[in-house]
């Protein structure tokens, strides 16, 4: 299973990566989700796939009876998924108020903070 | 939204799953469910009103302002952790008591407490984004 | 429910010694902050009631931290499983003199900034719910300082993440926005590249507790890729430090939100980047660390460089002080490149001065626009005459920068380049001289042009006129400017307490103790 894993994470990483490369904020944005799922299929490969049992101790056992999956990487790719999540709407809405003060959605003319063409210091007392 | 349909149903609806939600918080213990999946589904519930009824309606419903309603939880779920300092056992320990209710033995834990406040701070903050987005849908 | 009536024999599992009280200190602080964080996010609306609690809660966030530095200092590091579980099962918060010295620095500079923006903040901004982040951000930092377990540094790093975002964008001016794009972006693509490591770091050892990999990674064989993971880890964290050629984003985003927010920014964020890497690549994964040393040397000295130019090159005096930030964390990488006790001791050393004196730089920087109406350098002047205080303040935080004596800036420089020329390292030497140099000169133009020269075509104001300095800016930058001073005139105390820290950290040897007191757990 792993080989076909780490194939797929990949072609999401070589995605995300074209994506982000790009100048325009919403194609950056969807390079950030497909990137997020990038890594949480890679955390989920690098703990190892075994079984598709649900780490669940059944009911009336204090050990779980056999083998089953590893619960751990579930639980971090749970929390990175929250997070991913939370992060994605903060960004998509500060795009969008970013697009409606601008006017443009292209990085290259996002120049508010750093205006063009400023003149230098004074050099002289 | 002027649908008569989803305007009558929506009150049933929404009582339905915020009591299916607090099902699932419960049984989160010693079964998969829990406070994260819980305050989801009351959030999916309050949408539903606030698609039904209107913003303003959700918010007087809910009595406290969304962020407020999640530094609740936030605040909940600390204490919780910090129940341990009186027992001299580290944060966040689970802690157990078992009352009797009608001869019917109730454990209670700091766990759940913890999960509750869970809950709360799923519930406060994306019902804040959700009513923001709706508002911004109306207009 | 028969589990609940049968417990299993779990105590081979569990914590069974009681946990003095004392060990809650490694706790305390972060579960604090979000405590004090969530009250204040209940009275979001009660203006007037923010006020009430943002003083005491630092004051009482420093207290703690304080008292966990003695305790560390006194007896070792202290570890505290959450949850009752044993490591490497349970989440460890393990404080070792490290991280306890971090966060105590962290927490001087939350209460002054908490002080100073009693009067930067106006009430709508209060509304948005400045307090509230401001004690979120310091449950963050806290909690990257003083856990135990690299998943929880990775959560910790997204708890103040979320909470800057809420204070970049508080008020929401055209300018804060662009600046939040590209900070936003930027921190969470750095963020994510840890988020990798972390989960390869799992795949390799099994194991996320810091101890227990630190343990590992010395008997590793040497087919795991341990110098890729080393180098994405340095990536990751040099992203948030701000580091070349990752560095843009810091000069793009630091001048847009109030003065006390950019001064809370620039004295803490990019300084838990170089701990974690600090951390990670000195303590977790020193061998390959050593292996990538030539490259961080470079990427020091470029860093270094980049800031130090850009800075000359700036009118407006925040971005100036963007540009130094930037050129700080060259510094400390070339502590780290360094390595050894000296190397590491002068990263950490460059790093807790930076906190405080950047930050001090910022309120300075607000209180001379606040005075002479501009943060344009082509525009101020004059402050010398109609506000010495403030013109003395800022002199002396010239000289800290710039790591001239008598101040915090000269004790970690000199460790630096003394450990550079012992190590044959000349050209890292010399560009470390000469970042600071440039430093001066451009420090020194800023207190030129603002504060010496007379604001030309308007006759001069004397002292006492024209518009007053805020107290409640002004005392919290006396007290941080008075901090530099006291370390620099007194560095003993500071200099053995450092030189243990880096020696700990290289030998990790008392910190496996602390989370594995019996041997390592089967």
């Amino acid at each position: 299973m792993e080989p076909i894993f780490a194939v797929l994470v990949g072609l999401f990483f070589a995605a995300a990566v074209y994506l982000l490369l790009s100048k325009f904020i919403i194609r950056v944005l969807l390079g950030v989700a497909i990137l997020g799922n990038a890594v949480n299929l890679a955390i989920f490969a690098s703990g190892r796939i075994l079984r598709d049992v649900p780490p669940v101790i059944g009911a009336g056992l204090d050990v779980s009876a056999g083998p089953t999956a590893n619960p751990l990487p579930q639980a971090l790719i749970l929390t990175a998924i929250v997070i991913s999540f939370s992060f994605f709407s903060f960004l998509l809405v500060l795009s969008w108020r970013a697009y409606r003060v601008m006017g443009t959605d292209n990085t290259d003319e996002m120049r508010v903070a750093e205006p063009e063409g400023e003149a230098p210091p004074p050099l002289r007392y | 939204m002027k649908s008569l349909i989803l305007r009558t149903t929506a009150p049933l609806l929404v009582a339905l799953m915020l009591m299916f939600s607090i099902f699932v918080l419960l049984r989160g213990h010693n079964e998969p469910g829990g406070g994260f999946i819980g305050g989801l589904i009351a959030v999916a519930a309050l949408a539903i009103y606030g698609i039904a009824g209107g913003v303003e309606t959700v918010r007087r419903a809910i009595v406290f302002h969304p962020l407020a309603i999640a530094g609740a939880g936030l605040l909940l779920s600390t204490l919780a952790g910090m129940i341990s300092i009186l027992l001299h056992v580290p944060f966040m320990t689970g802690l157990w008591v078992t009352p009797s209710v009608l001869g019917q033995p109730v454990p209670l834990s700091s766990v759940m407490l913890f999960d509750t406040g869970v809950y709360l701070v799923v519930v406060g903050a994306l019902t804040g984004v959700v009513l923001a987005l709706e508002e911004r849908g109306e207009d | 429910m028969a589990t609940f009536s049968a417990p299993a024999d779990l105590s081979a599992a569990l914590v069974m010694t009681p946990t003095p009280l004392v060990d809650w200190l490694v706790i305390l602080p972060v579960a604090w902050c979000i405590l004090t964080g969530a009250v204040l996010m209940m009275l979001r609306h009660r203006v007037r009631a923010h006020a009430v609690l943002a003083v005491p809660a630092p004051v009482l966030l420093v207290a703690l931290n304080a008292a966990l530095l003695a305790h560390v200092a006194v007896s070792g590091p202290v570890t505290m499983v959450v949850g009752r579980w044993l490591p490497p099962f349970g989440i460890a918060f393990t404080v070792d003199l490290t991280g306890a010295l971090f966060a105590l620095t962290a927490g001087i500079v939350a209460l002054a900034g908490s002080v100073a923006a009693l009067d930067d903040i106006d009430d709508s901004r209060r509304r948005y719910g400045f307090y509230p982040f401001l004690m979120l951000l310091m449950a963050g930092v806290n909690g990257a300082f003083l856990t135990g377990d690299i998943f929880n540094l990775y959560v910790w790093f997204e708890v103040l993440l979320i909470s800057s975002f809420g204070l970049l964008v508080l008020g929401s001016e055209r300018g804060q926005i662009d600046g939040a794009v590209k900070y936003g972006f930027l921190n969470l693509i750095a963020t994510t590249l840890f988020l990798i490591a972390t989960g390869l770091l799992y795949g390799v050892f099994g194991t996320l507790n810091m101890a227990d990999i630190a343990l590992k990674a010395e008997a590793a064989p040497d087919r795991i890729p341990l110098m890729t993971l080393t180098a994405l880890f340095a990536l990751a964290f040099g992203m948030k430090a701000a580091a070349f050629p990752v560095n843009f984003w810091l000069p793009a985003s630091y001048h847009t939100p109030r003065i006390v927010v950019s001064a809370l920014f620039a004295g803490l964020l990019t300084k838990v980047g170089i701990y974690a890497l600090i951390r990670v690549g000195v303590m977790l994964l020193p061998m390959s660390l050593d292996r990538l040393s030539p490259m961080l040397s470079l990427v020091a000295v470029l860093t270094m460089l980049t800031g130090a130019f850009g800075a000359l090159a700036q009118t407006d005096i925040r971005r100036l002080l963007g540009f130094l930030v930037v050129s700080g964390i060259g510094a400390m990488l070339a502590g780290i490149a360094l390595g050894g006790p000296d190397g590491i001791g002068g990263a950490i050393f460059y790093a807790l001065h930076s906190i405080v004196v950047m930050t001090a730089l910022y309120l300075a920087a607000g209180l001379a626009a606040r005075c002479g109406g501009s943060f344009s350098l082509a525009a101020l002047g004059g402050l010398y005459r109609s506000h010495p205080g403030l013109s003395a303040l800022s002199l002396m935080l010239v000289f800290s920068v710039s790591g001239l004596p008598p101040f915090s800036g000269f004790w970690p420089k000199v460790m630096l380049v003394k450990t550079a020329i012992d190590g044959g390292v000349w050209w890292l030497a010399a560009s470390l001289l000469l970042a600071g140099f440039l430093t001066l000169i451009a420090t020194a133009r800023i207190f030129l042009l603002a504060y010496w020269r007379p604001l030309p075509g308007v006759a001069a104001v004397a002292a006492g006129e024209g518009p007053g300095c805020p107290v409640a800016v002004f005392w919290p930058l006396v007290a941080l400017t008075a901090l530099s001073l006291c370390v620099g005139l007194f560095p003993e105390p500071m200099l053995g307490l450092i030189r243990t820290a880096a020696a700990s950290l290289i030998d990790p040897a008392a910190y496996i103790r602390s989370v594995f007191p019996q041997g390592l757990a089967p």
